[in-house]
């Protein structure tokens, strides 16, 4: 099988919850984590009777998104009903949007991949819908939680501008940060408010007729998507390299067998009777609404990126330290009082994002408050403490929790800069050594490192280098 | 020898319970028993709330006491259609998929009738989930007309209408989809309001066609009618759809005084297959009105003919989705099967009756993949070409009058074999739910078996003033005097 003759063509439909305190269309919580049936309500357990009402939070939010990826905001759309059954799914039907989303065209950009190219990524759409409960299959009984139901989501629709497992990787990474930047969603995979299913052809390269796809439903981890598409392009490679036809149908992603397998035509509906909600007015969107909202967002990721290019640092740089708005927002914090800026991003890409790639835990819980590491820095700067010292009482305040200013204390850590005691020890390494001192003068000039090393062992390693530099060259070259 | 106090009207009854001439637990205790006499013939009644109503009515009696500003339905036993949430109290909708289904939330305007003090004597039969015009199609059996048990009351609402007729309440809810307001009044001789969409909040009842469906009342005159509606009027934060419009007192509008007001008579309405009696009596309305000062004059709405099958396209469709809720997992009927898919088709089909599955399946048709432009979306651009004409008729007139029904009420099983035949029932009344706007039923006289015939009038979207004025002054003139009712 020649692989490398085909290419994948790849759409993904990204579901996300907003971040909002209420629900879509009641004033139930949101909150994730609460006991069963808790957050619940007649609206959202779709009691005979009741309706919806549209929280106004989520219009905001949607525009958010929908600015954040260079959509065009639709001043006039309207909310659907679309029909299935399923048990979490309170009213037999959900509200969603169907030929009138809120947001519409736009796109992400990729940062540059392996081979240094940046990539633009279309979008077609981004509307609002109400999430459904969740079934909890026990032993000999199904339970459905319904906390989630009416819970506000975001559905994002890409153009099929995907050519690989790792462009798709690069995509939801992407989308997720952007999100997470504005304030729109969480992006919390683990909790289930961010979850994709993928559109997956193949077709030889440089076709441009489509292949037949099939939709991979419900992946909840970057890990699940890539996986998937990696298996789902190369078993359809296969198929058509074996002379067999690919059937368009929904798929399910078994991640412990590592394989995708049809969903059971029972599963899904393939009418859903769409029709406009009744329930609910047309939803209009002024354009003053767009400009508050646009004028209330947060710098973007590219954005924020460029300024960090102009304000001194690498495209490296900036792209590591924006990648996420969490690392980008503690590296500001970590800033203040600081004159170099290029040595702050190096401690938090390389100590500080160590330190959280290493944890279990989330960045936000595992890095060490970003104002201690700024004032760790500064004493760095002020050459109170060593750089080593530095890295040394960093790795205590991990552990510790402690400040630190406690923790350079309590190790012993700060840097002697008084001159007399740097003075006394630098008399002290000459006199002892007369041969070398002698052998310096005449020319070795490589035995000044030997007297540096020297004074700073008998000061314990704690002196300012730069004291004992200026110190012993002016002995070494004075008492001649 | 019993006081009768249930035959008075609400206007009547709440001057005297002011007055504390009568108390509200008299009043309660004569429609109870009133109930306990007349509804095991007419089976308008699913449930009685004898003993809610009797300790409303001493909440009532307590407030009266306490002096001060009263609600005008303080004390007043209401019937409602078994069709409105109420919290504590077995909400059916006539269907045996929600015969034990207890609300724990009250529809909005039974929060406001119960801050108003109104003693909510028991829920009403209809027709399920509001799909007829006869009130047979309950799962609890039939209600039937207090003029003759041999024929129906009307529907959906016809438990409301027959209770009103029958002093069983002083005033009722009903719901009105295509007709189901007017036509169950037109049949027992009471007055039904369908107000304008979006007048009242539909929060709490129990959902056929969303676009259609409007909250009104039943009365024993156009002034009770006024006064109930004053109190569901108004804007609902919990029903986007609610109009945030002021609400007039509406009483004040019963002037007496329509002299100059124009009425448009449409020739559409007057068709053939309608009873002479019935046209008989509506052209003497007419006449009436001409002699308090009206003018009337024929006017046109061109589209009517299409009325039926673009309503049937529309609530059908709606319906199906609003239906799809009642699936056995959440509450109401439930019939335990081998998986969930196969449990839900299990208990519908056992849980819902047969017209509601005619409507179902109806609408899940006029929705399906490939059909949806031939069918609802024509049906709803048939809506727009109906609203346009009666747009295009009020630049010439302020009011319609037309019959509500081409009969007066027919026989018990009559129609129940030809669903076509009974959706005729509604050809008068189902273009004003198309169009959005408001519509009464009054009394205009009686056949020559002394059934009731009922005159409709239509008026632009919120003139329920006018149409409530016209209606008062109609009932001043004493045309129609109204009959007691057999039973």
């Amino acid at each position: 099988m020649n692989r490398e003759a085909y290419e994948a063509v790849i759409g993904l439909e990204v579901h996300t919850h907003l971040l909002t305190r209420s629900k879509l269309f009641c004033g139930c919580s949101t909150k994730f984590g609460a006991e069963p049936n808790a957050n619940v309500c007649p609206v959202c357990m779709g009691m005979p009777g009741v309706l919806p009402v549209l929280n106004r939070r989520v219009v905001e939010l949607a525009i958010r998104a929908g600015l954040a990826a260079h959509c065009t905001i639709a001043p006039y759309s309207i909310f659907d009903r679309k029909s299935y059954f399923y048990p979490d799914l309170p009213k037999g039907y959900q509200i969603s949007q169907y030929e009138t989303p809120i947001c519409k065209g736009g796109y992400i950009d990729l940062p540059a991949n392996g081979n240094g190219e940046s990539r633009r990524i279309g979008l077609t759409r981004i509307h609002i819908e109400e999430d459904a409960g969740k079934n909890i299959h026990a032993e000999s009984v199904s339970l459905v939680d319904f906390n989630r139901s009416g819970v506000p989501l975001v559905e994002i629709v890409s153009e099929p501008d995907l050519r690989s497992a790792e462009d798709a990787g690069a995509y939801l990474r992407q989308l997720r940060a952007i999100l997470r930047y504005v304030d729109a969603s969480d992006g919390k995979m683990e909790e289930g408010s961010f979850r994709c299913d993928c559109n997956v052809s193949v077709r030889k390269r440089g076709a441009t007729e489509y292949g037949v796809r099939t939709e991979i439903k419900n992946l909840n981890s970057f890990r699940y998507v890539e996986d998937a598409i990696e298996y789902e392009t190369a078993r359809q490679i296969e198929m058509i390299e074996a002379g067999k036809r690919i059937r368009q149908e929904t798929l399910l992603w078994d991640p412990i067998h590592k394989e995708t397998r049809p969903m059971r035509s029972k599963e899904y509906a393939n009418d859903y009777r769409y029709f406009p909600e009744p329930d609910l007015p047309p939803l209009l969107v002024s354009a003053e609404m767009v400009e508050q909202v646009r004028a209330s967002m947060p710098e973007l990721p590219a954005d924020r990126r460029a300024r960090y290019v102009r304000e001194g640092l690498t495209d490296y740089e900036a792209g590591v330290l924006t990648a996420d708005r969490e690392v980008a927002d503690y590296f500001e914090a970590v800033l203040p009082g600081l004159e170099n800026r290029k040595s702050a991003a190096n401690w938090v890409m390389t100590e500080v994002l160590r330190v959280a790639r290493e944890s279990d835990k989330s960045f936000e819980d595992a890095a060490p408050p970003a104002r201690e590491v700024g004032a760790l820095l500064r004493m760095v700067e002020e050459q109170k403490i060593s750089l080593n010292a530095a890295k040394t009482a960093f790795a205590a305040m991990v552990k510790s929790g402690n400040s630190a200013t406690k923790t350079i204390a309590e190790l012993g850590l700060a840097q002697v800069s008084d001159e007399g005691a740097i003075a006394a020890a630098c008399e002290a390494v000459l006199a002892a050594e007369p041969g070398k001192v002698a052998e310096y003068r005449a020319g070795r000039d490589k035995l000044f490192g030997f007297f540096v090393g020297a004074v700073m062992k008998a000061m314990g390693g704690k002196a300012n280098p730069k004291v004992i530099n200026d110190i012993l060259r002016k002995k070494l070259a004075n008492e001649n | 020898m019993a006081s009768e106090l249930n035959k008075l009207t609400i206007a009547e009854a709440s001057a005297m319970l002011r007055k504390r001439e009568i108390s509200a637990l008299e009043l309660t205790r004569d429609c109870l028993e009133r109930i306990a006499g007349a509804d095991p013939k007419l089976n308008a009644f699913i449930t009685v709330c004898e003993k809610e109503a009797t300790e409303q009515a001493l909440q009532a009696d307590a407030r009266l006491a306490a002096g001060g500003e009263t609600p005008a339905l303080c004390g007043i036993p209401l019937g409602i259609k078994d069709i409105y949430a109420t919290t504590g109290v077995r909400t059916t909708c006539a269907s045996r998929i929600l015969e034990n289904f207890v609300p724990p939330f009250d529809a909005t305007v039974i929060e406001r009738l119960r801050s108003d003090g109104a003693v909510f004597i028991g829920k009403t039969n209809l027709d399920e989930f509001a799909m007829g015009s006869s009130t047979e199609n309950s799962a609890f059996g039939p209600t039937l007309n207090p003029h003759d048990t041999g024929r129906v009351a009307g529907g959906s609402s016809g438990g409301s209408a027959a209770a009103v007729a029958a002093h069983e309440c002083l005033g009722a809810l009903g719901t009105d989809t295509g007709g189901s307001i007017r036509e169950p009044a037109s049949f027992c001789g009471v007055v039904g309001l369908k107000p304008t969409y979006s007048r009242v909040s539909r929060y709490g009842v129990i959902a056929y066609a969303s676009s259609l469906d409007q909250v009104g009342p039943f009365a024993k005159s156009v002034r009770d009618a006024a006064i109930i509606l004053r109190t569901l009027a108004g804007r609902d934060p919990r029903d986007s759809s609610c109009s945030a419009r002021a609400v007039p007192d509406y009483e004040r509008a019963l002037t007496g005084d329509i002299k100059g007001l124009r009425i448009g008579v449409p020739k559409e309405f007057f068709v053939e297959g309608m009873e002479p009696e019935v046209e008989k009596s509506v052209r003497a309305a007419l006449k009436t009105y001409e002699s308090l000062g009206a003018t009337t004059a024929e006017i046109s709405l061109p589209h009517t003919g299409y009325a039926i099958a673009a309503y049937y396209l529309v609530a059908t469709a709606e319906a199906s989705a609003n239906l799809a809720r009642y699936d056995g997992i959440r509450f109401g009927l439930r019939v335990n099967a081998e998986d969930n898919i196969a449990l839900n088709e299990i208990t519908r089909a056992q849980g819902f009756g047969a017209e509601v599955k005619r409507r179902i399946m109806l609408g899940t048709f006029a929705l399906s993949a490939g059909y949806y432009d031939a069918y609802y979306l024509k049906g709803q651009k048939v809506r727009t070409l109906i609203r346009n004409d009666f747009e295009r008729a009020f630049e010439k007139c302020d009011l319609i009058v037309t019959p509500v029904a081409p009969t007066t009420a027919f026989k018990l099983g009559e129609k129940m074999n030809d669903p076509l035949t009974m959706y005729l029932s509604d050809i008068f009344t189902i273009s004003v739910n198309l169009a959005g706007l408001p519509g009464m039923s009054i009394p205009c006289g009686y056949d020559s078996k002394h059934l009731p015939i009922g005159m409709q009038l239509i008026g632009p979207p919120f003139s329920e003033e006018t149409i409530l004025r016209a209606g008062d002054a109609f009932e001043r003139s004493g045309a129609s005097k109204p009959r007691a009712t057999a039973i």
